[in-house]
């Protein structure tokens, strides 16, 4: 990592700002998503958890969420639980609007719980709207967008706040490729201009290689982290990077890593 | 972004009609629309001349059978009597219904806040609503000593069922990631209860109150018809039995048909108010374009 956030006052080397140790989970059912975790994120990195559907990579983001508790090992989080804390966004893989409200709405609706009043977040409401660039459909109802749009509502939404750190659960998985690479690199300028720390999950090996600096790779029941990867291509990365021999290469690695990773069954 | 059929119908029939070959397409564009609005009314009508003509052919005499233009002249020349009935009704079944639309909403909000409160109240809700109002009915009218609260009450019991269980279903549907995203942004029960329960449970009430709205109708008939109240607190369900007792067949009918009217109206005015309150953003009610 070369990159200095450049938001963050303080030192990038210093703690942790993301900390699981010896993390475990087991459902009530029995199943073990998580075992003997043991994952860093430092502040202004972007980190990619790359596994197959079902590894427990969604479990991990909402464990450091604070939306599920784990059943064993210590979790540093700026998260804690139950306290109202708007310094994380959480980015689902749907764009889970609510139907009966506007984009307005719908963005509005983090600054509303916490008690702001509509006409005083209007102009942070449009702020996030344009960061996504949607200046104009502010008054407009999720149904009458495109599935790129409504991903871009959002992360508006998850951005209204001024978050630190964003945990995004394959927020691009159901977009189709053009509109896909499209979000990639606005969502990577973004990034790269407010240095959040992004923890970003994700079951594309080209998604990983291209968005981060660090990938973490994960194999399945139960869910554990078996490999990590460092990309120290440097940012801003735009299409020029999508198609040099760096790239490939380390997908090829990437994908390589993977496939390791999975068990044998999975690899048939 | 809403489609310009409307205009465009009668000038599709006209070409349709013309030429049925090169008319095909258009005919399929506008056609769904004019059988649906014109087929009923054609049967509807021959429905009518049909009743007219049996009865004239027939030579059924009118304390059997009146025909439509009997029942029509009736109901003109009684209509200081009927409309008065018809108010009466019309006020039992407007009371149990605004009555049955809060308590339903209020105890299904009280379920959704407190499970003990559900798990000890739904079965008494559910018994009453197993039951049927024709059999509790004379226990409401001995127990209760002013009849139109013995009504009311009738009627009530038969409508708030389906909007509280509708209700009830509703505040319990809620996006499950729009859930998680409350809790991560440490909302507070009243705001989940009003900015993401509340909206969810709209389309699911709408749909109980359509139902509850031709339910209290007739729950507020079947007590009229135990109650059988004379005077001035008679209703179209009283209409009905004294005319039956006196042999005025044509008024009976004419009473009939303001209860049917009635239910038709209430049903109709019901879901123009679902449709203007959904229009914007439930699936139901937003045309897609073609």
């Amino acid at each position: 990592m070369t990159r200095v956030p450049k938001n963050g006052q303080e030192d990038p080397d210093s703690q942790d700002l993301i900390a699981l140790r010896d993390v475990g989970k087991t459902f009530s059912n029995g199943t073990t998503a998580l075992e003997g975790l043991n994952v860093g994120v430092r502040r202004g990195e972007f980190v990619s958890i790359l596994g197959s559907s079902g590894c427990g990579k969604t479990t991990i983001l909402r464990i450091v969420s604070g939306l599920v508790q784990p059943s064993c090992g210590t979790v540093v989080s700026p998260v804690m639980s139950g306290v109202a804390d708007h310094s994380v966004g959480y980015v689902f893989q749907e764009p889970t609007l609510m139907p009966w409200a506007t984009v307005f709405g719908n963005v509005f609706l983090p600054l509303r719980i916490k008690g702001v009043g509509a006409r005083e977040a209007a102009s942070e409401v449009e702020n996030a709207l344009r960061l996504v660039g949607l200046d104009d459909v502010a008054a407009v109802y999720p149904r009458a967008l495109s599935g790129g749009m409504k991903m871009r509502v959002s992360i508006a939404r998850a951005l209204v706040t001024k978050p630190k750190v964003l945990l995004m659960d394959e927020p691009f998985a159901a977009l189709d490729e053009i509109t896909r690479f499209r979000l990639n690199n606005d969502f990577l300028n973004l990034w790269y201009e407010f240095g959040w720390t992004v923890v970003f999950v994700t079951h594309s090996v080209f998604e990983s290689v291209y968005m981060s600096g660090r990938i973490l790779i994960m194999a399945s029941q139960p869910g554990r982290i078996v490999g990590e990867i460092s990309n120290d291509t440097g940012y801003p990365r735009g299409d020029d990077y999508r198609t040099s021999a760096k790239y490939s290469n380390l997908c090829r690695e990437t994908s390589r890593a993977l496939t390791r990773a999975l068990g044998p069954e999975e690899r048939r | 972004m809403t489609p310009s059929l409307d205009n465009d119908d009668s000038a599709n029939v006209s070409t349709s009609r013309q030429g049925k070959h090169n008319g095909a397409l258009l005919w399929n564009v506008s056609g769904d629309k004019i059988i649906r609005y014109l087929l009923p009314a054609v049967i509807f009508i021959i429905a009518i001349f049909m009743w007219d003509r049996i009865v004239v052919w027939n030579q059924i005499p009118h304390y059997i059978l009146p025909g439509p233009g009997l029942v029509l002249e009736t109901l003109i020349k009684d209509w200081t009597l009927l409309s008065h009935s018809l108010s009466n009704t019309l006020q039992i079944t407007l009371g149990a219904l605004a009555i049955a639309t809060l308590g339903g909403v209020a105890l299904a909000i009280l379920f959704t806040l407190s499970k003990w409160m559900e798990f000890s109240l739904f079965p008494f809700a559910v018994v009453l609503q197993v039951t049927p109002i024709i059999a509790i009915a004379p226990l409401i009218l001995i127990y209760v000593e002013s009849t139109t609260v013995a009504l009311l009450i009738c009627a009530w019991i038969v409508a708030f069922f389906p909007i509280l269980s509708n209700t009830t279903l509703g505040l319990n549907s809620s996006d499950h990631n729009l859930q998680d995203l409350f809790q991560l942004y440490a909302a507070k029960r009243w705001q989940r209860l009003l900015f993401l329960q509340v909206p969810t449970a709209l389309p699911h009430f709408l749909a109980g109150l359509r139902i509850a709205g031709g339910l209290s109708l007739i729950g507020a008939i079947v007590a009229e018809f135990t109650a059988g109240s004379a005077g001035s607190g008679a209703g179209l369900a009283f209409r009905i039995l004294e005319s039956g007792y006196r042999l005025n067949i044509p008024r009976l009918f004419a009473a009939l048909i303001l209860i049917s009217l009635t239910g038709i109206a209430i049903f109709l005015i019901l879901s123009l108010v679902s449709h203007l309150i959904l229009r914007k953003w439930h699936e139901s009610a937003v045309m897609r374009e073609r």
